[in-house]
């Protein structure tokens, strides 16, 4: 098995004059949980999709688990399996006539594929309902039972589009517990996309973020908080406007400087001292309440990074 | 491949069979064409279903109207329903979707003609019992069983292109409908404007062709026809472009 389950390369997917992924370099590493972050329309479906070789590129490479997605997208199908932006389910069937399907297609044998339904029916508490119509399931049950689906024939790889979008919170809190574990026990790749930072960082052990197909950062999620924590620095109080935001521009640490809603958001320069920055607020008659550098998690990261681009 | 495809028509004859959850529940939905084709008509007819061969082309209807909803169902519904890009992302080739589709479509247009055939006869024996056994010629259980499975296979991939093309489920029935309608109304509905006596000599032309010669060029044309539908079909599913639309 190669050390990376995805390589891109310059990977860039035209529609028209649309740009939706623009020269896009990345690796994944084979074993990991990778977040694919970005807002909606940055592009993460679309790098599915290439990566699925159900699109192909307009320009440059990507090869997933060792295969090119030009030449041998049915190979990587074969070793693959994903949850898209919808469930797939077949929601006129049952569950058991859904997972038995995607085992036939699989070519699991039937002994296999009976053991393999109850075992993943069981262990996403299923296993009770299996002979229920889908289509009257919620949709916490069908999500579950996607996930089932896409791990039935022991993929080498999976794609997970926004698997918990459009759930409550403890039916999200209650998939993503079932997804850490069935990956880990699996021992599959997991490339997931997501617009939800905390799922990311729960989930993920590294993360990608994009945003109008271009990709602004890779990392573990600590380091893109690190990043972010370095990059930015927030002031509330009394007396900021419009005039100081402006005077706090001109210190060599700051590369921008706005007001909003009694805030002072900055983004610093590296390896530039912030204590002058205080010291300027209070000369100029700032009642300072709260200095914060940095975010606390990976949501201000995201929106720092998005930011840097927009 | 030949497994791929099967597992297809499984998938596709499964959710239409059982999509009121039982089998029994299915064909409650599905008694109005037996009542109509398997009782009603061959009440209508009586012995003469036996008889004429001409007669059981009745029966003909039942594959042109269930394979064309089925291959619409299998089709346009996947995309209605948002099942078809995961079915695209799965290891299947395009081609074992499309003929599994195809041959789905063919199996229950064909089938429940079958059955409608198998109830019609029991039916006319039943209402008639005064006339000793009454059975099909082999003519006519060749000619049912050979042009039925060709006709329901022109229907699965001509089918199989509109509902290509069609956003939903009831676009696709509705072209389909109105195609097959138009091909076997508008010559019946032309030969009623014509005067008399040109149909007179119509039907003394009719019948005295040579049926057998007929019936075997009408087969070869049936057959090409198919495949003809069929290649077009085939070049027009296409994973690369299907998730585009």
């Amino acid at each position: 098995m190669t050390d990376c389950a995805i390589r891109t390369d310059g990977l860039t997917r035209e529609f028209g004059a649309l740009r939706a992924v623009d020269a896009m370099s990345l690796e994944v590493p084979t074993g990991a949980i990778f977040g694919f972050l970005g807002p909606n329309g940055s592009g993460k479906t679309t790098t599915i999709r290439l990566l699925l070789g159900l699109l192909e590129p307009t320009r440059g490479t990507a090869s997933v688990l060792g295969h090119d997605t030009r030449t041998e997208a049915g190979a990587i199908r074969e070793r693959s399996g994903a949850l898209l932006e919808h469930s797939g389910l077949y929601e006129r069937m049952t569950a058991e006539d859904n997972l038995e399907f995607y085992g036939r297609v699989w070519h699991i044998p039937p002994a296999e594929r009976r053991q393999r339904v109850h075992e993943l029916l069981t262990g996403l508490g299923l296993w009770d309902r299996r002979r229920e119509i889908v289509g009257q399931w919620s949709r916490g049950m069908k999500q579950k039972l996607a996930v089932a689906r896409t791990l039935l024939h022991r993929p080498d790889l999976v794609f997970l589009d926004e698997p918990t979008a459009g759930l409550d919170p403890i039916a999200a809190a209650a998939l993503r517990d079932d997804l850490t574990a069935l990956a880990r026990q699996e021992g599959v790749t997991v490339f997931l996309t997501t617009h939800n930072l905390a799922e990311a960082e729960k989930l993920c052990d590294r993360v990608a973020v994009i945003r109008s197909g271009h990709l602004v950062a890779v990392g573990r999620p600590d380091e893109l908080r690190a990043r972010a924590r370095r990059d930015r620095m927030e002031v509330t109080g009394r007396g900021l406007d419009a005039r100081i935001a402006g005077l706090v521009a001109a210190d060599p640490a700051v590369e921008t400087a706005d007001v909003s809603d009694g805030r002072l958001t900055l983004r610093l320069r590296d390896g530039h001292d912030t204590s002058p920055i205080v010291a300027l607020l209070v000369r100029e008659g700032v009642a300072v309440d709260e200095v914060r550098k940095g975010g606390a998690d990976l949501e201000e990261a995201f929106l720092a990074l998005v930011g840097t681009e927009s | 491949m030949i497994a791929d495809v099967l597992t297809i028509a499984w998938k596709d004859l499964r959710e239409v069979l059982l999509q009121s959850g039982t089998l029994r529940r299915s064909l409650r939905g599905l008694l109005f064409s037996f009542l109509v084709f398997g009782v009603f008509l061959p009440l209508q007819i009586g012995p003469d279903l036996v008889r004429q061969p001409v007669a059981i082309l009745p029966f003909a209807w039942v594959p042109l109207l269930l394979a064309s909803g089925m291959v619409a169902d299998g089709i346009a519904g996947e995309r209605e329903r948002h099942t078809l890009e995961t079915l695209l992302a799965s290891r299947l080739s395009d081609r074992a979707i499309l003929i599994g589709k195809v041959v789905a479509a063919i199996t229950y247009g064909w089938g429940f003609m079958v059955i409608s055939a198998i109830l019609g006869l029991i039916v006319v024996n039943v209402a008639n019992p005064g006339h000793g056994l009454l059975l099909y010629t082999p003519t006519a259980v060749v000619l049912l069983g050979l042009f039925g499975l060709l006709g329901a296979g022109l229907v699965a991939t001509g089918g199989s292109l509109v509902a290509l093309r069609s956003p939903t489920v009831r676009q696709a029935a509705q072209n389909m409908n109105l195609a097959i309608f138009a091909v076997v109304l508008i010559p019946v509905l032309l030969l009623q404007v014509l005067p008399v006596d040109v149909r007179r000599q119509v039907g003394t032309t009719l019948t005295s062709l040579d049926w057998p010669t007929i019936a075997i060029g009408l087969g070869i044309v049936l057959v090409l026809a198919d495949l003809l539908l069929l290649a077009a079909a085939l070049a027009r599913f296409q994973r690369t472009k299907l998730i585009l639309e």
